[in-house]
């Protein structure tokens, strides 16, 4: 922990040195318009003051953003509309039920391949394609579409992130349900195991370093797929409607404390599965 | 292993447990057909222990896979117990051990020895009998709820016979289970296993690269060659049932050491 402390710290810092001078550069030439309009005369040093604290920078500094997360965080009500907590739920819970259905959908369909020729020829170059198609052109159809046969809310931005979230599990799975060697089959196969048996006994447990990693980046497409199916929906609500509505408006420090809220989100998640990966595989003498 | 007695299992020459008449097995491969079995015949007697020698590719483990039914011969006939090899894997009359122990990792070794009594529908009760009487028969009692990482090599492939021996097969198929593992451990399990075969009366099929080994398990070696595999000498060993490790060194030993020598090198020969 301690060896990688002050590595991380100074990558941390090289970064926020960075984001201010880039916030200099690329803000100098409004805070140069509003002096030249009022007349003053700027020094480096209220230049520098000046493209830290605007209102609608083109980059924000990193305190703005820190501060904006803070005031719609801590000091707003969680039931109130302008809570990021209240819109990084709405997100969540949308992920969560995307990524759930992904998974399952996506191991559903693993299985179906490995145990079925049809399917093997068949199915995934159908996946393939699938992923191939910008999810940004399909994602408004996919919400017009179920909106027409009355289902809105929560299950069409879900859908969305199923459908990216599916792919690394397809992927994985396979790949996994296929990792035990010939003998361990052959082995099955002398004390005259069933499919069943095979796949609960030796398939299955053998595929778990497969799932964890297929997860890991099915949680983190299915928090992309969240947030572009909140876009089409008109920004009602959700970390993708903040966005929208920050651009909209030019509000940049909402966008950039949307971005750092839904980045927070993915790494705390894609970390949860780490930690439960870790404690499943150590178990199971694997890791 | 306590110093008991060892008595040889009474061998019954007219009942055949394997029988293999004039086998055939040719792959088809991109570099045309491959004869890895070619007019193989052999009789096993029940309570024998059989060795296979030869060279890489003289199909002793091929021969051996046909028996467990995970190869299909091509022609000829073969007979476990009497029935096809299908039959009798369906009807689990043989326990088969790899070469590599195979054990799972995630479970324990009394799990590993329980896996194919779950399978077979062992009650619970007669699960747990059979996983201590197994384990203590390869003298790993006290192992049960150890994970395989946490025993030498030597120790997981003795699990892994006590794992084949777990449900009641008479029949006990080996492919060189012995041969990723050093030479004294494997002295040793020799030793063991030579114990273990006169207490189970079992019929045992082994195959080996080893002369040494071959001579000291065996009541029979079987040498073959290769391309197309085949046998080319049945050696009924002269060697008394009691056999401790010295018996290596004795003149009677060495002479069917030499003659299992010489089946090899004239299989080589005619090339």
């Amino acid at each position: 922990m301690s060896r990688n402390t002050l590595p991380v710290l100074t990558v941390v810092l090289a970064i926020f040195l960075l984001w201010y001078i880039a916030a200099i550069f690329l803000n100098a030439a409004w805070a140069h318009d509003k002096a030249t309009r009022s007349g003053e005369v700027l020094t480096t040093q209220t230049l520098v003051a000046d493209t830290w604290s605007q209102e609608k920078p083109k980059l924000p500094a990193p305190h703005q953003v820190g501060a904006e997360i803070w005031k719609t965080t801590v000091e707003k009500k969680i039931t109130s509309k302008r809570s990021l907590i209240y819109h990084s739920w709405v997100t969540l819970s949308a992920t969560l039920i995307g990524f759930a259905l992904g998974t399952g959908l996506g191991i559903a369909l693993a299985v179906g391949i490995v145990y079925n020729r049809t399917m093997d020829m068949s199915v995934m170059p159908w996946v393939i394609a699938s992923q191939t198609i910008p999810i940004l052109a399909i994602a408004p159809m996919i919400i017009v579409v179920l909106n027409a046969v009355g289902i809105s809310g929560l299950l069409p931005k879900a859908m969305i992130s199923m459908y990216l979230s599916f792919f690394p599990v397809v992927v994985g799975m396979v790949k996994g349900l296929r990792s035990p060697d010939a003998m361990q089959l052959d082995q099955m196969r002398t004390w005259n195991a069933s499919a069943t048996q095979t796949f609960w006994r030796l398939r299955l447990p053998c595929s778990m370093p497969f799932l964890f990693t297929s997860l890991k980046i099915a949680m983190a497409a299915s928090l992309v797929g969240a947030i572009v199916g909140e876009l089409p929906t008109g920004a009602v609500a959700g970390l993708g409607a903040r966005l929208l509505a920050g651009s909209y408006y030019g509000q940049t420090i909402q966008i950039w404390s949307a971005l750092i809220m839904a980045a927070a989100l993915a790494a705390a998640l894609v970390a949860l599965i780490g930690f439960v990966q870790r404690m499943t595989l150590k178990r199971m003498g694997m890791a | 292993m306590q110093e008991a007695a060892v008595q040889m299992p009474d061998t019954v020459p007219g009942q055949s447990v394997i029988s293999a008449h004039h086998l055939d097995l040719t792959f088809q491969t991109n570099d045309g057909p491959v004869h890895a079995l070619k007019d193989v015949s052999l009789d096993i007697a029940k309570g024998e222990f059989v060795s296979f020698i030869g060279p890489s590719g003289c199909g002793k483990t091929t021969f051996l896979r046909c028996m467990a039914d995970l190869e299909h011969p091509t022609g000829g006939e073969i007979t476990v117990n009497g029935v096809s090899p299908e039959e009798a894997r369906r009807s689990r009359a043989y326990g088969y051990v790899f070469q590599a122990a195979g054990l799972y990792p995630w479970r324990t070794i009394g799990g590993n020895v329980r896996l194919p009594l779950e399978i077979m529908g062992y009650s619970k009760a007669e699960q747990a009998e059979r996983v201590a009487r197994v384990l203590e028969l390869v003298e790993l009692a006290g192992f049960e709820n150890k994970f395989p990482w946490q025993l030498s090599g030597g120790m997981q492939q003795r699990a892994s016979i006590a794992r084949a021996l777990a449900f009641d097969a008479d029949i006990l198929l080996m492919d060189e289970p012995f041969g990723a593992l050093d030479e004294i451990v494997r002295d040793h399990l020799n030793e063991q296993l030579l114990k273990l075969w006169a207490r189970t009366q079992k019929t045992i099929a082994f195959v080996t690269h080893s002369i040494p080994e071959a001579v000291y398990l065996s009541t029979k070696i079987v040498v073959m060659s290769p391309r197309p595999g085949r046998i080319t000498d049945v050696i009924d060993s002269p060697l008394p049932p009691d056999r401790p490790l010295d018996i290596r060194d004795t003149p009677a030993f060495l002479e069917v050491a030499h003659r299992v020598r010489e089946g090899l090198r004239a299989g080589h020969g005619d090339e």
